[in-house]
């Protein structure tokens, strides 16, 4: 039978398992086949697994025993650098070639509870550094929208594979705007909850203080259901909160901010600009009130994480050593046994973060960058806390520009560093945020997507979900 | 940033660099601290708590802090021993084996 995945939804799938016109088997099939059919050209499954079908007939068990729940026999993909025991997993990178996770992560554990099939892993930046999946030891994945363009990073992998009809949904990590960016540019939808409301176990770490796992899908009602899924607080990561840490108000309609000052940035597309004015118009006739904020520091939201987000990389990434897993390297002595695995298995980026990390925590420097910049994080955060007085949420456009070409900016680090501008924020702050489509540009013949971007105060990330389904819904 | 600086920073970082990357990566890393520094212009806007010098950046920065939880309660010793090991590049039974430290 032909199943159409181009329409279908996760509600749609499970009606349809439910009712028995198809199983849980012939879905990941159908998926598998597409996979077959694209993944030569678009490089986004690093593996599929090969348990696949048997995880679909357990998920096939559960629907006969009256077990199955909202995301039983779902097709899921999840990005490489999240632990599912006895698979691979290498963060795209070759200092973990060969490695198989010895545990799952909490959010793998939740989807295989709930009944999810995990199809595999996908491509992403090595260690989740980029903003373009070009920086993958494993070669860049093209965005399918337009194969001469990237899908963004770190987690293009995991959007280009909804934005492809390759999963029904995926997981991504989000350190600066990896879930969003990659969303707005392969026209999907996704999330990062707060920070903290996902368990990051099993998450190969690359910032700490920043870090969230969170759902790519194509509409918001899925990435709701995911996002369901794989929350809450977990005993194994210290860093993940009880649902009702923060203070919790009453909200009717979302009062809607603006920072105009920030939109006027060098760099900001016009095209993007257009399609903002268009978008903010929109929910004006739908009825929200939008009022502008200042955020005044936001623009050293990108100079900031440069300096925060390579001192915790350098201190994560000293694990990788030749010794505990992955590759090795010999030399003399020990110390030149982890150099010389370091630097054979750590591609040029990671190498030039950590050098960042070493340099801006180093004694005489550490004043004037890396305790400098937590200062400016916490003035982000007050701008945001003054902001919320105001306004519910607060929407910007997702990125500076629609997706660009391969190669156009992979040789300029600071160019990549830009892709954050209007995402980073959020992360040094720890607030919810999601990137929805908001329509296309025409470049060289070519439509490509865009996304707008709403953030919400902590926890808030119901008012991100209603917003949304309300803005697509009037599409 | 001269290339004496990225072959301090790398050993700093034990990794080894090839000779003929140094070049281009102090130009990247100049780069990058060029942009990055950029917060240093922050300062003005940090005069929110009144003047910061260093001392007091240190002392208002980051509000961040680690939760840490009792080390107590330790799984059973050695049920995990197998599956970890298998993962590392060399063992003499039940240790993850080096080159001779001294």
């Amino acid at each position: 039978m032909k199943i159409d995945l181009k329409s279908l939804t996760i509600k749609k799938a499970h009606e349809a398992m439910k009712n028995g016109e198809y199983t849980p088997l012939e879905l990941a099939d159908a998926y598998l086949e597409v996979i077959k059919e694209k993944n030569d050209e678009l490089n986004i499954f690093l593996e599929i697994f090969n348990d696949v079908p048997e995880q679909a007939k357990h998920a096939g068990v559960m629907f006969k025993n009256g077990e199955a729940g909202a995301m039983t026999g779902i097709p899921v993909g999840i990005k490489d650098n999240i632990l599912f025991e006895g698979h691979k997993a290498s963060a795209a990178s070759k200092i973990l070639e060969g490695y198989t996770a010895t545990y799952d992560s909490t959010v793998v554990r939740k989807l295989r509870e709930a009944g999810a099939v995990i199809l595999g892993r996908l491509n992403m930046d090595e260690f989740a550094m980029g903003a373009s999946t070009e920086n993958s030891a494993y070669g860049p994945t093209k965005n399918p929208v337009d194969p001469e363009r990237v899908p963004g990073g770190s987690s293009g992998g995991s959007a280009a594979a909804v934005a492809a009809n390759m999963c029904l949904a995926s997981l991504g990590s989000d350190t600066a705007g990896s879930i969003r960016q990659p969303s707005a540019l392969c026209g999907v939808v996704g999330l990062k909850p707060t920070y903290g409301n996902v368990s990051r176990s099993g998450l190969i770490a690359l910032g700490s203080s920043l870090d969230v796992i969170g759902p790519i899908a194509m509409n918001v009602e899925d990435v709701e259901i995911v996002y369901e899924c794989i929350k809450g607080e977990d005993r194994m990561d210290s860093t993940s909160k009880p649902e009702s840490l923060y203070e919790r108000k009453e909200i009717g309609k979302p009062v809607i901010g603006i920072p105009r000052h920030f939109l006027k940035m060098d760099g900001v597309n016009e095209k993007v600009l257009e399609n903002f004015a268009n978008a903010e118009d929109k929910l004006k006739t739908l009825g929200y009130e939008v009022k502008d904020v200042q955020l005044t520091n936001a623009r050293y939201a990108v100079p900031a994480y440069y300096i925060i987000l390579p001192a915790e990389a350098s201190a994560n990434l000293a694990r990788f050593d030749g010794v505990k897993y992955g590759l090795h390297v010999g030399g003399e002595n020990l110390i030149e046994d982890y150099s010389k695995t370091r630097g054979a298995g750590f591609g040029p980026e990671v190498k030039r973060r950590i050098l960042i990390g070493a340099y801006v925590l180093s004694a005489g420097y550490s004043d004037a960058y890396y305790n400098k910049a937590t200062a400016v994080r916490d003035l982000i955060a007050q701008d945001y806390k003054d902001a919320f007085k105001e306004v519910d949420v607060i929407l910007t456009p997702t990125t500076a520009g629609p997706a660009f070409k391969l190669g156009e900016k992979v040789n300029d680090p600071v160019a990549m560093y830009l892709e954050d501008v209007f995402t980073v924020p959020a992360n040094h702050v720890g607030l919810p945020a999601i990137s929805i489509p908001s329509g296309t540009v025409s470049v060289d013949g070519k439509n490509l997507p865009l996304g707008v971007h709403f953030v919400a105060p902590h926890q808030r990330e119901d008012l991100l979900l209603k917003i949304s389904k309300d803005f697509l819904k009037n599409a | 940033m001269d290339k004496k600086d990225i072959e301090h920073l790398a050993k700093l970082s034990r990794i080894e660099i090839p000779e003929e990357e140094k070049e281009s990566l102090s130009k990247d890393l100049e780069n990058i601290l060029g942009h990055v520094g950029q917060i240093q212009s922050a300062s003005a806007s940090l005069g929110r708590d009144g003047e910061v010098t260093g001392e007091k950046t240190k002392k208002t920065a980051g509000k961040l802090r680690n939760v840490m939880r009792e080390d107590k309660n330790p799984h059973e010793p050695g049920i995990y021993t197998e599956k970890i090991l298998k993962e590392a590049p060399e063992r003499e039974g039940d240790y993850v084996k080096v080159k001779k430290i001294l």
